[in-house]
């Protein structure tokens, strides 16, 4: 039974959740005490809560300082003034000092209309900061992924509590103190220095423009307006149900047509999808998984499972940093945004018949650590990178703005082909458990000969951190496991390594929610239910489209009949497959 | 026989240990090997430091040179006839006091925490048990029942020394009344005070004292294990603490099953990396626990939810050595001692412009005309008193009509400062009072640990317009500023640090108000302290154009003919007074 308390707030006399916290009881009876600090996840038991912002400081009755509304504990009887002229003086001051220690370099700035203390200054009402005096200033820190310009950060603490709770990532704490305390790498190292995975979601998280990803648009429109360069494009999957938000469209709007049709206005050469490149992941992953499971059950002891999907470029360097005793564990096929960018650049450019140089492919993601993976060594040849830019769905819903296409009137077109031929397989990539369902989609039918009467694995889907289920193969029991957010992540593989858990294929996704809950994606500014909307509508996508299962894809078939020969075949090995290195050393700092 | 060498920090500073070896070798030397030295804690008569007491005629030596020690063994040890260069002369009538017990530094003073500070040998347990040592704890856990023991300090009145002056007893009963597997005592040893060295000295000079309450504290509350917080500066409490527990364990005293009581407990050091917020108790916990030394909001207390989310109990150095007497002498004797709501002494760090600097103790309810005027013995050369600051950055400066308000938490409070720790610096009108306030600002903003807005960036914005001030810049919209954020920060600031830290300046604020004024107004520091509001001038009629002036002025400020008054441009001049050091005509002077 839930208990209640009785308390007055702003002359209101209502009935609290024992428990709550004024700023929730607050919020229940509408009553908006503005945040800044504070950041919830709902549904991902993710709370940050450092009550150091002090913006939503309230008066209670009998109380001789003001309290934060976020920590404080509604109490019988409690009489609350959130918008008193004491309250509504301290608030104003407080905001202004936060500005009186920040950049006034809002023009050119990444959060610019995003940016949480834009617009409470802008609700207050402040229009001059009556304190000047010293800036804090740091080095900006330039990663292949995100920037870091902590003159901007006003100490909310968010990335933080993303970095260590969330992610278990531990890249980020507060550091140095007073006027020049700052969250930052141990020793204000960079963040290449650190065991940062780019996974971006404290990019995500950062009400201000602090923490950003690195833009590429500029170098985009460049390639566009060059000749002698043909410039393909490859969306992901969970572009196309997040896009719509940056143009007024509500979450979980599927815009894809309309996404193709901006692309080409933009002037890319060829708007392809990464979709098809999932599809031929499967492909190759689903190959490796029945071929590592057939001799692991033949006896063959040098065969390790779980296998671990390699999909998401922030969980590859994840493992990589923190399991490198498991390296031989995870699929060595690329991620779908590294194949198609091999495909394109080895199989279309020849089919086309342009040199690999003058192809430039372009990747949209939900992410940001699709940055950091384009530019691996080992995704280059010769110095020539398979996937050249990868900008995140933000970015394209900015050059889609600068070249003043009016997104809501776009007609709904189609993808070029073959590269943008996918199935609905491919599409749920975007979402976690998307993956291996669509893996097992196709293992189900490779491995037991007979046509899926029901294709949808529904057993695999869900928002829970850490999912687990068992799929009949025939009588042979496939034991799956899947965790989104790295922090699951971790537990998951924690009991896979102590041997506590048994499993044959795990698929992780960085984030939470999967793609769709991507650091690339639309600020949602804590609201979570923005990601679950994007969640549903990628399963919408999938249900809707004719052919849903990877191996049917005629295209892809046709690529194996043309190019590829077979499966984790010679060819495929070569240009869809890779290997894993030991990043735990990187970062270890001496003494 | 035996010789009392104070073995203070102050006293060691000025060779009392070479003392110590010296006295010992001219014993040796005159035959006197009977004749026991002993190096005990601070005396607190600082100023009059090394001091020597020769038991059992209580003889009190001051300022004692390692070389004499041959006279006073050639003489008092063996002759019986005191050194009366060495014996304190009464300032009044300059006559030689020998007893400390008739000058005025000591008559005034009762010492119950620091009893035994100049009386035992630290490092030696059985001198702390002969005087009535550990007698409170075998008590405690012979005789009475833990609910008795709480009791016992509530009834006594006894209120937190480190600032706050929260009931003891009452903070032990809400402790008790938390159930949990394990609980933790805590000794706050994190003495941070400019100026301050209260715990200090207890913990130097009387160990055991804390070692034994904390162990009454823990089987009143039922914790079994106790952790010392004390800052890694100071080497020899903690050299002297380390030795202390050790024995403590040898006899029994620290470890399992103490007195057969079936009680155990023991007690280990956290060191301290010497940050002033780590005195607040929820920074303190989150330092020992290994992470950043920030304080958390309060609820949950640490009686709830304290180290490793434990009940724990947090008492001061000075707050634990009451404890022993208490049980031993009872509450009724303890609670008959000071006003009505601050019962029993409080030891001070006297220092500042007053002729007696060092450690007092003294009743509660005593004037701060008789601490400065009595004990202190007035004010340095005779100068005028203008201030007293208590309190340390968190307290403020009270002035002439405070003196004769009698000592206690509420009193100070109601004043416009606090009891603190036990800072208590006296200023003539050699002091600037802007400036004062500017030099403890200028602490906290150092000390801050940046976590909340208020604290982080008010508190630097207050010390900037402080300096503006001070540099001759300041006008009365800065007063009103001032005023403003100081509220602000005060009503909004996370901790006890930041929302204590405006007092230094709204005291000074409400006491020295003219001075404020005159540095904005007439731009003139009538202590003749802010350099920049300060100007040279020659006097035509008494400068004889010897041109010593303008020939040792490092910025070639002066010009003037040979035999000609000189003149300043006060524009190069950069006051460093060298012109004033060369002129043998008193031609110049600072207006």
């Amino acid at each position: 039974m839930m208990e209640y308390v009785n308390i007055i707030i702003d002359d209101k006399k209502i009935q609290a959740e024992k428990g709550q916290t004024i700023l929730k009881a607050a919020r229940a009876v509408g009553i908006e005490i503005p945040t800044l600090c504070y950041y919830e996840l709902n549904g991902q038991k993710l709370e940050n809560r450092p009550g150091g912002c002090r913006v939503c400081v309230v008066e209670v009755a009998g109380r001789k300082n003001l309290a934060p509304a976020c920590a404080t504990e509604v109490m019988e009887g409690m009489e609350i003034k959130t918008h008193s002229l004491r309250v509504v003086n301290a608030r104003r001051t407080v905001v202004e000092l936060l500005l009186s220690d920040h950049p006034a370099s809002c023009l050119i700035c990444s959060k610019s209309g995003n940016c949480e203390l834009q617009s409470l200054a802008h609700k207050l009402g402040i229009r001059d900061i009556p304190f000047r005096g010293e800036q804090s200033m740091y080095k900006k820190d330039d990663s292949p992924a995100i920037i870091r310009e902590m003159n901007k950060c006003i100490m909310c603490r968010r990335c933080e509590t993303v970095c260590n709770k969330l992610q278990t990532v531990g890249a980020l704490s507060a550091v140095n103190r007073g006027f020049m305390a700052v969250v930052a790498p141990a020793f204000e190292q960079d963040l290449v220095q650190s065991p940062c995975v780019m996974c971006g979601q404290c990019v995500q998280a950062c009400p201000v423009g602090a923490l950003s990803e690195v833009n590429q648009t500029r170098q985009v429109i460049h390639a566009i307006n060059n000749p002698n360069k043909t410039v393909v494009v490859q969306t992901a999957p969970a572009v196309r149900v997040a896009l719509g938000e940056e143009f007024g469209f509500e979450p979980g709007t599927i815009v894809t047509g309309k996404m193709a049709a901006a692309l080409r206005r933009i002037g890319f050469d060829y708007v392809f999808d990464t979709d098809f490149a999932a599809d031929l992941t499967i492909m190759e992953e689903g190959t490796e998984l029945l071929g590592r499971i057939s001799k692991f059950m033949a006896g063959d002891k040098s065969v390790r499972l779980p296998i671990l999907t390699s999909c998401c470029p922030g969980w590859v360097n994840f493992f990589e940093t923190n399991y490198p005793d498991m390296l031989d564990v995870p699929s060595t096929a690329k991620s779908p945004q590294q194949m198609f960018g091999a495909v394109a650049k080895n199989y279309w450019a020849e089919k086309i018949g342009i040199k690999r140089e003058d192809m430039i492919v372009v990747s949209v993601m939900p992410c940001v650590a699709k940055k950091f993976e384009c530019q691996r060594d080992e995704f280059k040849e010769n110095g020539n990178p398979d996937v050249d830019y990868s900008i995140t769905t933000r970015e394209l819903a900015e050059l889609i703005k600068q070249f003043n296409i009016d997104f809501n009137s776009l007609p709904e077109e189609d993808f070029d082909n073959p590269l943008g031929a996918s199935t609905g397989a491919a599409v749920i990539f975007g979402a976690t458990g998307g993956v291996i369902e669509a893996a097992t989609r196709t293992a189900y039918e490779i491995f037991t000969g007979k046509s899926l009467e029901k294709v949808d694995f529904t057993a695999l889907r869900g928002l829970e951190g850490v999912r687990s289920a068992e799929v009949d193969f025939n009588g042979t029991p496939i034991k799956i496991g899947i965790a989104h957010g790295l922090g699951n992540a971790r537990k998951l593989l924690d009991m896979v390594r102590n041997g506590e858990a048994n499993f044959h294929a795990i698929e992780v996704m960085a984030c939470p929610g999967g793609c769709v809950g991507g650091a690339g994606q639309p600020f949602h500014h804590g609201d979570f239910s923005k990601v679950e909307k994007r969640f549903e509508a990628i399963y919408r996508e999938d249900a809707g489209k004719p052919i849903r299962k990877s191996h049917e894809n005629p295209y892809i078939k046709q690529l194996y009949e043309e190019f590829l020969g077979k499966p984790c075949g010679e060819k495929s090995h070569h240009l869809l497959h890779t290997h894993y290195f030991d990043k735990s050393k990187q970062i270890e700092v001496e003494g | 026989m035996h010789l009392l060498v104070c073995g203070g920090t102050g006293c060691s500073a000025s060779q009392s240990a070479k003392i110590v070896e010296n006295l010992q070798l001219e014993l040796k030397r005159q035959g006197q090997e009977d004749v026991q030295v002993i190096l005990t804690g601070c005396f607190g008569f600082c100023e009059k430091g090394p001091i020597v007491k020769v038991m059992p005629d209580n003889t009190f030596y001051t300022e004692v040179k390692p070389e004499d020690a041959g006279e006073i063994v050639a003489e008092h040890v063996i002759k019986g006839r005191k050194v009366t260069r060495l014996l304190y002369t009464d300032p009044e009538n300059k006559e030689h006091i020998s007893d400390s017990k008739h000058m005025g530094f000591y008559k005034k003073q009762l010492r119950i925490a620091l009893r035994n500070c100049g009386f035992i040998d630290p490092e030696n347990i059985d001198e702390y048990v002969a005087n009535d040592g550990y007698a409170a704890v075998a008590k405690v856990l012979t005789e009475m029942s833990a609910e008795q023991v709480i009791e016992e300090i509530k009834l006594s009145g006894l209120r937190g020394r480190g600032g706050g002056g929260f009931p003891t007893g009452l903070k032990w009963e809400i402790a008790s009344k938390n159930h949990a597997d394990q609980k933790y005592v805590v000794c706050n040893a994190d003495e941070g005070d400019p100026g301050a060295f209260m715990d200090r000295s207890i913990l130097e000079g009387d160990p055991h004292s804390v070692i034994e309450a904390m162990t009454i504290n823990g089987f009143a509350i039922g914790a079994t294990k106790g952790l010392i917080y004390i800052r890694a500066e100071y080497p020899l409490a903690i050299h002297r603490l380390q030795i202390a527990i050790g024995q403590a364990r040898e006899y029994g005293l620290l470890g399992k099953n103490i007195f057969g009581s079936g009680f155990d407990f023991d007690i280990e050091l956290r060191y301290g990396a010497g940050a002033f917020v780590c005195g607040e108790e929820t920074a303190l916990i989150h330092s020992m626990e290994g992470l950043r030394g920030e304080p958390t909001f309060k609820p949950p207390f640490p009686a709830q939810s304290g180290y490793l989310g434990k009940p724990t109990n947090v008492n001061n150095v000075e707050t634990y050595a009451n404890i022993p007497i208490i049980i031993l002498k009872g509450a009724n004797w303890f609670n008959k001692i000071g006003t009505e709501k601050s019962k029993g002494t409080k030891v001070f760090a006297l220092a500042g412009q007053i002729n007696n600097v060092g450690l007092i103790e003294v009743p509660m309810g005593i004037t701060l005309r008789e601490v400065i005027y009595e004990i202190g013995g007035g004010i340095k050369n005779g100068r005028a008193f203008k201030a007293v600051q208590t309190g340390g950055p968190s307290g403020g400066c009270l002035t002439e009509k405070h003196l004769d308000t009698p000592i206690d938490y509420d009193n100070l409070i109601a004043a416009g400062s606090m009891m603190g720790s036990g800072g208590m610096v006296v200023m003539d009108d050699t002091s600037c009072m802007v400036s004062i306030a500017k030099f403890y600002l200028e602490f906290t903003v150092e000390e801050s640990c940046g976590k909340c807005t208020p604290c982080r960036v008010g508190n630097k914005r207050l010390h900037e317009i402080l300096e503006k001030i001070t540099k001759g810049n300041g006008t009365m919209e800065d007063l009103d500023a001032l005023r403003n954020l100081a509220a602000v920060i005060k009503d909004t600031a996370l901790c006890g640090l930041g929302q204590t830290s405006p007092n230094p300046v709204l005291s000074t604020l409400d006491n020295f108000g003219d001075e404020y004024l005159e540095h904005v107004k007439d731009k003139k520091c009538r202590a003749g302290v802010c350099k920049s509001l300060m100007k040279y001038v020659i006097d035509p009629e008494a400068c004889v154009g010897c041109t010593a002036c303008a020939r040792n002025c490092p910025v070639n400020a002066i010009a003037g003919e040979k035999k000609m008054p000189h003149v300043i441009n006060t524009e190069l001049c950069i006051k460093c007074g060298a012109c004033i050091e060369r002129c043998k005509f008193n031609a110049i002077s600072i207006k």
